[in-house]
């Protein structure tokens, strides 16, 4: 029980696949700039990395090597086209504001990255719950990151205004360059910098230190 | 176990299985969601009327609202609303009318020659659907279907024109497949609130309105014709321009609405 607790619960934070092993930046970026779209995305994720862990471990005794990716891929890229098709049938204006990103889960490298780390060494149980946490550890820090950038960027949270907008008679300016991708980078940067001061297990170690300065009279 | 998998029989077994397995999965969910996905689609292009009209009542439904409008047919040729004895001739049931699906079939549709095709669209249909708001026996509103090539996509959208038939009412796409965020702006409804008021024609009546780099002066004696270019996406808002240059222009709504404001004046 407390292994499937872990496998759960430290993607979230102990070892999150955006924070920690900086993989799916992409979407991270794009997708953040309102909060209800991010909660689409991050549902789209979850799922599709918990069920293409699931099946790929159900299969993964006959997998040949030779061909482990491509079969991987089959399986992710059959899961998105569904979640698209669903997305499409019940969410259609989410799915235009997705338009293309949706279809992006397929690159995702946290999909990729489970199935091929997990999915091919254990169990279909334990691997669905592994795709749920990676999911979450994801889907947390999306809406961390859509969080500030909705309500900084446009006052907003689910779209109902908190801060009013000067251009609504409000006191709030709108920080412009929050609902531009490039913003996620920041966000991102400073959640990583909190995550790692608290868990400082997380820092990596230097590559090199630089050398204290030289004492004057050996420069002399 | 492992050496086994690896056999090329193995190999090709599973890849075949495999494959069987997803594209039945994939057909299906196609498939079966493909009347509620049309339902959407429907639903959304009546809101997009709507929109562009500037008609959006939050307390009604769509359909509710939409009932008030009228679908009619446009004889391209010329420019005249096509009569129903013309339609029953050419086997057309305005119900169901395709305008994508006619302008494909050679029958239904001319093609167009590279200059005078400034919108990319390749072929146009005969026919083609309009939408009026009608006041008594008057046009208050007219919305146009709209369609071109922008930087990876054609772009389907709506123009609503006033009762002058040369100011805009409104302006915005459907369906579109633009970079987001650059050309995908074209969806920004700060920017689609620029189209406002704006006029179509010249005073020599040719088609004047479109894009330009940067922000309209307003100063400009000229900037009733000028709407602000989306910056990052010079191709996508060449093909704004393109759009409306082809529909409002005389191989498209030009002579129609040229039509009406004689018999307007």
């Amino acid at each position: 029980m407390s292994e499937v607790k872990n496998v759960l619960f430290s993607p979230i934070f102990s070892n999150n696949p955006i924070a920690l092993q900086i993989l799916g930046i992409c979407s991270a970026l794009a997708v953040t700039s309102s909060l209800s779209v991010s909660l689409v995305m991050a549902i789209a994720l979850t799922s599709v990395t918990a069920f293409s862990n699931l099946f790929i471990s159900l299969i993964r005794s006959q997998i040949p090597s030779s061909i482990r990716i491509i079969v991987q891929m089959i399986v992710i890229a059959s899961l998105v086209i569904v979640v698209d098709q669903i997305l499409k049938a019940f969410a259609y204006e989410i799915s235009k504001q997705l338009s293309v990103f949706v279809g992006l889960i397929i690159t995702n490298c946290i999909v990729m990255g489970r199935a091929e780390a997990y999915a091919m060494k254990n169990g279909p149980v334990m691997s669905f719950v592994d795709g749920i946490g990676n999911g979450l550890g994801y889907s947390i820090m999306l809406l961390i990151v859509a969080f500030f950038r909705e309500l900084l960027g446009a006052g907003k949270l689910f779209g109902v205004e908190v801060l009013t907008t000067v251009q609504n008679g409000g006191w709030y300016q709108p920080n412009g360059l929050m609902l531009l991708p490039p913003s996620a980078f920041f966000v991102i940067g400073l959640v990583i910098w909190a995550l790692r001061a608290w868990q400082t297990n997380q820092v990596e170690a230097a590559d090199y230190t630089i050398a204290t300065n030289s004492k004057m009279r050996e420069a002399m | 176990m492992s050496s086994n998998n690896d056999s090329i029989k193995k190999t090709v077994t599973v890849a075949l299985s495999l494959c069987l397995v997803c594209s039945v999965v994939v057909a299906a969910a196609a498939v079966g969601l493909k009347p509620l996905q049309q339902t959407n689609k429907d639903l959304d292009r009546k809101q997009n009327i709507l929109a562009a009209a500037d008609m959006l009542d939050p307390s009604r439904s769509i359909d509710e609202v939409f009932q008030s409008i009228e679908t009619r047919l446009v004889n391209f040729d010329t420019g005249e609303f096509a009569t129903q004895a013309e339609l029953d001739e050419a086997g057309i049931d305005l119900a169901n009318y395709d305008q994508k699906a006619a302008s494909k079939d050679p029958a239904t549709s001319v093609a167009l020659s590279a200059e005078k095709d400034i919108a990319s669209i390749k072929r146009r249909a005969n026919y083609g659907i309009v939408y009026l708001v009608m006041n008594g026996d008057d046009i208050d509103r007219i919305i146009l279907p709209v369609h071109g090539y922008g930087l990876w996509s054609t772009m389907y959208g709506f123009m609503a024109l006033e009762s002058d038939f040369k100011t805009v009412i409104g302006f915005g796409f459907y369906d579109q497949a633009e970079t987001p965020g650059l050309g995908g702006e074209v969806d920004n409804p700060v920017w689609k609130g620029y189209w406002k008021g704006k006029e179509v024609y010249n005073p020599q009546g040719n088609v004047a309105l479109g894009l330009v780099k940067g922000a309209v002066d307003a100063k400009d004696p000229n900037a009733k014709y000028k709407v602000d270019g989306l910056s990052g996406a010079t191709l996508t808002s060449r093909g704004v321009t393109n759009l409306v240059h082809y529909w409002l222009g005389k191989e498209g709504f030009g002579p129609l609405l040229a039509n009406l404001r004689g018999e307007g004046a």
